[in-house]
């Protein structure tokens, strides 16, 4: 593998790192409050895509679509909350998650009927002239993706630790119970995390569809490597899931390149476990994991 | 803290709701279901009802089994349409042996196991002389062991190799020219046109691209080319800049991509990403304008192997374009818009049954058999079709043409 290859690798694992990265946070915004793994995320993202794609259809312009898709799926988000997740509040945490496994095929039903079953695009943000680096390229709306995790990322690291509603759904976290004798609204804790999770999903979806399509059946993959991801970083943690979907994206690309495309999800399976068993919280997960 | 007694209840409570959400999926699914139902009744019974206004005899019964809905929808609605369209062309011209032409079209909803249920309520219920079916490939294996075993004539509207190569293949014919075909196409392009040695390959990981990459590795050595590399993705893949750059690494002459949508454009936007200019012949699987929507300013130049159907200049032979001129005119006339080369493969399949059984004499399944197996010479949009016992493919490398996209639109390569 010469330099120029491995420096191309590392940029097709941005690419594709970017993307779980994204998914990841939004498993991770509403892990972190709710204890809920919110498995219709990877739908979240997929709807936000195909939304943008519907306005652009439109006629709307690009920045438009987005703003729109993003409203749109952080309604939507919501909405699911109210309907599904809230009313199974004192059912337990593993009913709620299976409401989520419900909503996953609902949407992606409804985006088929929607949408149809072919793939669509968008164009991209800023053209497809790739940008040279030495020998290796990279196109201009990988940097869009990456320019937005950092963004989201800082905001978030700023909301949750100087903000008070943010200290607020942190506390949530920890200790529900206690929160509440605190005076914090643990319904408003999480249907705002259902709607930072939205917005954050549907942005990541408009993002990722002028680079690799989007159609109604991608939301699974993207799901399941997001989940992945943000395991890999540690469940409840932005950074972590940032880190877990940078890292598994180029430990794919870096298989690809160096055993073969076939075996690129197993390399990828295996190091997950490989942290999983030598640090189970995940790579920046807390230590002491909070039961209560 | 909560007792044990709490415990249970919220236990129980938990159970609750999803009995609640499993509920609500199947009446969802129920719902669907009687939708589904109620659509396929009503299409018996209007057929029916044909049967009766038909005074010159008891019909001849064909079942078809199309994908009008599901992943292979694009394909299996203008099938369908064609089939509709040919039962009263057909009548229309005095009908087969001189009785009426009915053909009961069954949606499979791209589904294998619906595709059998479909073909055992044609085979039971309907009593159908023959099948056409089906729209895929998955489809028309599950129905061919049916077919099969009952020993009842199959025309497939499907390109996967092993429907005519692998046995039992006695009941069984075909329309579309096999994938093997398309590969030998598309490798007599390269050794001919682009006469280049050095060749890499990019193909998805499903049915469609895995038999495709083991077809050019088994005919590239026979025409003096080398597979210098063979990368896989798979179909719902984000990105394949790091299979492409490993290709590069091997210094290739040409890329051949063998996969459907949405893979193949994503390969042809990340080659220009990566500035890879050398060329890049496609498979079949992007012979629709999905493929140029989706790849872009990227899908220029990409050539690829096709039925002739899609650059209807193309076929020049006056027998086969006095039919495909027919074919289209009344194609036009009856839906408003062009047909597709999956129409063509419907209409070819209803042509070739006719006319075997009325040289057969009979709806006897042996007799329409042993007038398939001597199909000489006849003419379709896709070739002139000769089957034979052992040839049930019917058409020959030859047939296909190779297209080239050329300012969004398809040409013809050479």
């Amino acid at each position: 593998m010469t330099f120029d290859q491995f420096l191309q690798y590392i940029f097709s694992g941005i690419t594709s790192g970017s993307v779980y990265a994204l998914t990841a946070i939004g498993f991770t915004l509403i892990f972190s409050a709710t204890h809920i793994i919110n498995f219709s995320q990877g739908q979240m993202v997929m709807l936000g895509g195909l939304g943008a794609v519907a306005l652009h259809r439109a006629g709307l312009p690009l920045w438009a679509c987005f703003l729109g898709a993003v409203a749109a799926v952080t309604l939507l988000s919501t909405g699911l909350e109210r309907a599904a997740i809230r009313p199974l509040l004192r059912k337990g945490v593993l009913a709620q998650i299976i409401a989520t496994v419900g909503a996953a095929f609902v949407l992606e039903t409804a985006a088929m009927v929607a949408w149809g079953r072919e793939a669509l695009s968008l164009p991209a943000f800023s053209g497809e002239t790739p940008l040279v680096v030495g020998k290796a390229t990279i196109i201009p709306q990988t940097l869009w993706v990456l320019g937005l995790t950092i963004v989201i990322v800082v905001v978030l690291q700023v909301f949750y630790r100087r903000s008070l509603f943010g200290t607020a759904i942190r506390a949530c976290a920890v200790n529900p119970t206690a929160a509440r004798l605190q005076g914090i609204s643990y319904q408003k804790v999480v249907l705002f995390s259902f709607a930072l999770s939205g917005a954050v999903s549907a942005a990541a979806g408009v993002m990722i569809t002028p680079i690799s399509f989007m159609s109604y059946s991608s939301g699974a993959l993207l799901g399941l490597k997001g989940f992945a991801a943000a395991t890999l970083g540690g469940l409840g943690n932005p950074l972590g899931a940032v880190a877990g979907g940078y890292i598994l994206g180029i430990v794919e690309a870096l298989g690809i390149g160096v055993v073969s495309a076939g075996y690129k999800d197993a390399i990828a399976f295996v190091i997950l476990l490989l942290v999983l068993f030598l640090r189970p919280a995940g790579l920046l997960g807390a230590r002491v994991v909070n039961r209560h | 803290m909560t007792g044990k007694k709490d415990r249970v209840k919220v236990q129980s409570r938990a159970w609750g709701g999803i009995l609640a959400v499993l509920l609500l999926v199947a009446v969802a699914l129920a719902v669907a279901a009687c939708g589904e139902e109620s659509t396929t009744t009503t299409a018996a019974s209007g057929v029916t009802s044909s049967t009766v206004a038909a005074p010159s005899g008891e019909p001849v019964v064909i079942g078809a089994i199309v994908s009008a809905t599901g992943a292979n929808s694009a394909l299996g609605e203008q099938e369908r349409n064609v089939l509709v369209m040919m039962e009263q062309v057909i009548n229309e011209k005095g009908g087969v042996l001189g009785r009426p032409l009915k053909i009961v079209v069954e949606d499979d909803k791209t589904d294998p196991k619906e595709a059998v249920t479909a073909a055992n309520r044609l085979i039971d219920q309907q009593k159908v002389v023959a099948l056409i079916a089906a729209t895929g490939s998955a489809s028309t294996l599950a129905v061919k062991e049916i077919t099969a075993q009952k020993g009842l004539p199959q025309i497939a509207m499907a390109a996967a190799n092993d429907i005519t190569d692998k046995p039992p293949m006695d009941w069984i014919w075909r329309t579309p020219h096999k994938d093997a075909l398309a590969v030998s196409r598309a490798l007599d392009y390269v050794v001919n046109v682009l006469k280049v040695k050095k060749i890499a390959v990019l193909h998805d990981e499903n049915a469609f691209g895995s038999s495709g990459n083991a077809e050019i590795a088994k005919q590239a050595p026979t025409l003096g080319l080398e597979v210098v590399a063979a990368e896989s993705y798979k179909t719902a893949d984000t990105d394949l800049t790091a299979q492409l750059t490993k290709i590069r690494g091997k210094d290739p002459e040409v890329l051949i991509v063998w996969g459907t949508n949405p893979g193949p454009a994503l390969a042809a936007k990340n080659m220009k990403q990566l500035g890879m200019n050398i060329p890049y012949v496609g498979s079949h699987g992007i012979a629709n304008k999905k493929f140029i929507e989706l790849a872009g300013e990227a899908a220029e130049g990409v050539v690829f192997p096709a039925g002739r159907l899609l650059v209807p200049s193309s076929i020049t032979e006056p027998a086969q374009k006095a039919v495909t001129d027919e074919f289209i005119a009344l194609y036009q006339a009856k839906y408003g818009a062009s047909p597709n080369t999956f129409a063509g493969y419907a209409f070819e399949a209803v042509i070739i049954l006719v006319d075997a059984i009325s040289r057969a004499g009979s709806t006897e399944a042996s007799a329409i058999q042993a007038a398939l197996n001597s199909t000489t010479n006849l003419p379709g949009p896709d070739g002139y079709y000769n089957y034979s016992p052992t040839d049930h493919d019917g058409l020959k490398a030859e047939d296909m043409i190779m297209v080239k996209i050329q300012g969004g639109t398809w040409v013809l390569a050479e």
